[in-house]
């Protein structure tokens, strides 16, 4: 077996990552990280609200983020073969892939044809989803990562851990000894008395990233947008790497999911101010790179798009599901998630952390596994993320209607466990409140025995421990609501 | 001569919520003598029970429909709904619509379209419907109030509970630190992940802690029981109560 060309991701397939509690709890005694998270997330909370309050039409904009999206998706058939006639006439050209594995055959046969054995790429998600970097390199081809964080999570052997900002988990101090450690064995060295000064950090990643920009003859791209009208695709960046890939090679495969298109490039005037706004907290993003097709003389002469199905054509099967299907990938939800904040993107075992991970996973990927079916009750439904969503998404919503759905998945698999016995004995209590009555009267009920001895339980073993390892609980009461009404108001209703 | 409280010729059906029903009838008590002493005619329905959130949030929709069907038949007949809990009347305005959707029953539509339409929050029943923001309380305390999730995120009650709390003769109130993060309750979410749950409470403990109050305040219980037993386990010398508990509280009662 020939070495490997990039460096290697952390092994096992994400897919296989332990269920959301279990990983979070491995991730809460990782103390750096949730220092770092924490200042993070803070940091852009405040400046995302800070230029979202200096919009006056904030609310107008988002409804209409929503309803451009809503209307795609209603009728995306019309808008795929739209996009597809205004690429071609452009001069670019399309492939459809309906899944991660035919996707990344179509670019390895693409980067093949060209005679090259390396791509640079543009941060892009739909990449990250495919898994692309992994197939390429057991095709022998070396796809190196030049967006800063990007480049940082690759050369750390590490996984992204946020949909924005992927090396969000990591601080200063861990970038420069992963650069002092790596940046030698993939190309060009680090200086040796690199500082921790993130100007410092930048003019090495530069001088790394340069002398790639000037070699790679295929670079790899997703795409922000994709304007079915014109055939025109959007990157929004801050850094100017994306740029110099999307300028500088010959060839340029943009894989992007059906979900980017928006009918007009008018219908942009929204986006491009909702996105960043909510993204980076920034009024404007620094770079906002626009193509259509090819254009004799200037740019990659040799254009290609890839459009990525991938489980999205199930999700918008489901009609209250399928408002995922809206999100820009701006990570609004992953700052402002409390969640989130606290473990990190690593234990939501996917591309997509935080809560648009938790309910897009489990659409992309179906309920089969076990990480999957855990992902939708990764959340305290606080609905924070519905508030600052710019394409207004009812994640809390969505997150219910897919905890629904594995309990469906479950029943459908005659999976009865203690739960589901729980809820239904529950349920028929509730149904009636004679049985509610009856079921207060059971000395199991009220802690009778205990009580004016103490107020709280401390301790409980198990299931109870789930709660009282932390906390105290208090000793029921020795009347009801509902006998204490008897008894005051006796008669009344 | 004519009844001149706020609340005069109001009837209104109590809520209790089945949380506080079982657990915590201090605060639908405090509920009733709250809304008495400003002059309404209050019922509590006995044949509700609860409003089916804990299925609902945990994906079992078929077990949450008995709930739903109870709570219509509980409340058809008023006019004003009031329940001490921001979280079970948001589940009843946001939730109970989609159960009768689900369960392809029109009549059940309808009738869900009337309660759930009545159905108030206490703080908006005073500051709305009665128009009352000084409700004669007294607790001379030093207290921090903790929004919660679902008061500002489902119901949006958005500063009725702070204009009510002004009003509280005695009382010194603290603002929260981060007021408007979660918890970390989430019903069964603090069980199925307790350790992230145990995460987020003790943040807000610790927030709690940082403001020198006596009692922590809030329109929920559930999370007043997240927030509390951390409190509580610590020692921390801060009591947990709820908001109608506050509000009902008087100079008759201090003496």
């Amino acid at each position: 077996m020939s070495p490997r060309r990039t460096p290697a991701p952390p092994p096992g397939e994400l897919r296989d990552s332990l269920p959301f509690p279990k990983a979070a709890k491995i991730e809460l005694a990782n103390v750096q990280q949730r220092a770092n998270l924490r200042h993070a997330t803070h940091t852009i909370r405040a400046k995302r609200a800070q230029v979202v309050g200096e919009l006056d039409d904030w609310e107008a904009l988002r409804t209409a983020g929503a309803q451009i999206k809503d209307r795609v998706l209603r009728n995306l058939d019309d808008y795929l073969e739209q996009l597809e006639a205004s690429l071609t006439a452009a001069g670019a050209t399309v492939h459809w892939a309906r899944d991660a594995e035919e996707a990344n055959r179509i670019v390895i046969d693409l980067v093949r044809a060209t005679g090259q054995d390396e791509v640079v790429k543009v941060k892009s998600m739909a990449t990250q989803e495919i898994e692309l970097n992994e197939a390429l390199e057991r095709a022998g081809i070396a796809a190196w990562e030049t967006d800063l964080a990007e480049l940082i999570v690759q050369l750390g052997h590490d996984r992204p851990s946020h949909i924005l900002v992927p090396a969000i988990h990591r601080n200063r101090s861990e970038v420069r000894e992963i650069f002092l450690e790596e940046m030698g064995t993939y190309g060009e060295a680090a200086p040796p008395d690199l500082d921790d000064e993130p100007a410092h950090l930048a003019a090495a990643s530069r001088s790394h990233l340069r002398e790639k920009f000037l070699r790679a003859k295929v670079a790899v791209s997703g795409a922000n947008f994709a304007v079915a009208e014109t055939g025109t695709l959007v990157v929004v960046e801050s850094e100017g790497n994306g740029r110099m890939c999307l300028t500088l090679p010959e060839t340029l495969i943009s894989v992007v999911g059906i979900e980017k298109i928006v009918p007009t490039v008018e219908d942009l005037e929204v986006y491009l101010q909702l996105l960043p706004r909510s993204s980076t907290g920034e009024r404007m993003n620094p770079y906002t790179s626009m193509w259509t097709g090819t254009t004799p003389g200037d740019g990659p002469q040799d254009v290609h798009v890839v459009l990525l199905d991938n489980g999205r054509t199930t999700a918008l099967a489901d009609e209250v599901g399928r408002k995922a299907l809206r999100c820009i990938r701006c990570s609004a939800c992953l700052n402002i998630c409390p969640v989130y904040e606290r473990v990190g993107g690593h234990a939501y075992g996917s591309v997509y952390p935080g809560p648009i991970g938790a309910i897009l996973t489990p659409q992309l990927r179906g309920l089969g596994s076990k990480v999957d079916r855990s992902l939708p009750f990764a959340s305290s439904l606080c609905g924070a993320c519905y508030d600052v969503c710019p394409v207004k998404i009812p994640i809390p919503e969505l997150l219910v209607h897919l905890r629904h759905k594995v309990v469906q998945e479950k029943a459908a698999h005659h999976e009865v466990h203690a739960e589901t016995a729980a809820m239904k004995a529950t349920s028929w209590i509730f149904a009636d409140s004679r049985r509610m009555e009856a079921a207060l009267k059971l000395p199991s009920f009220g802690g009778k025995v205990l009580r004016g001895r103490l107020n709280h339980f401390g301790p409980l073993p198990y299931p109870a421990s789930l709660w009282t390892t932390a906390r105290d609980v208090p000793v029921p009461p020795s009347e009801s609501f509902r006998d204490w009404w008897a008894r005051e108001r006796g008669g009344q209703r | 001569m004519s009844d001149a409280r706020p609340a005069a010729g109001l009837r209104v059906a109590l809520f209790a919520t089945c949380v506080n029903d079982t657990m915590f009838p201090g605060t639908p008590i405090a509920t009733l003598r709250l809304l008495e002493r400003l002059g309404a005619q209050v019922e509590f329905p006995t044949q509700q029970t609860c409003c089916g959130q804990i299925f609902t949030n945990t994906g079992y929709y078929d077990d949450a429909l008995p709930s739903v069907r109870t709570y219509v038949e509980a409340f058809e007949d008023y006019d004003y709904i009031v329940g001490p809990s921001g979280s079970c009347v948001g589940s009843v305005r946001d939730q109970h619509p989609i159960l009768a959707r689900y369960a392809k029953n029109p009549a059940l539509e309808q009738a869900v379209a009337r309660t759930s339409a009545r159905t108030y929050d206490l703080t908006e029943l005073l500051v709305d419907v009665i128009g009352v923001t000084d409700v004669g309380a007294y607790f001379p305390h030093r207290v921090t109030y903790h929004p919660t999730c679902h008061s500002l995120r489902i119901t949006r009650v958005g500063d009725r509970p702070y204009r009510l709390l002004k009003e509280v003769r005695g009382m010194t109130l603290i603002d929260l630190p981060a007021a408007d993060e979660c918890c970390g309750f989430g019903g069964t979410f603090s069980m199925k992940n307790s350790d992230t749950s145990v995460a987020m409470a003790s943040d807000k403990a610790r927030n709690v802690s940082s403001t020198g109050a006596e009692y922590v305040v809030a329109g929920d219980n559930s999370c007043l029981l997240n927030i509390g037993g951390v409190l509580d386990r610590q020692r921390a010398g801060v009591q947990a109560i709820h908001l109608a508990e506050v509000l009902a509280h008087t100079e008759e009662d201090a003496s």
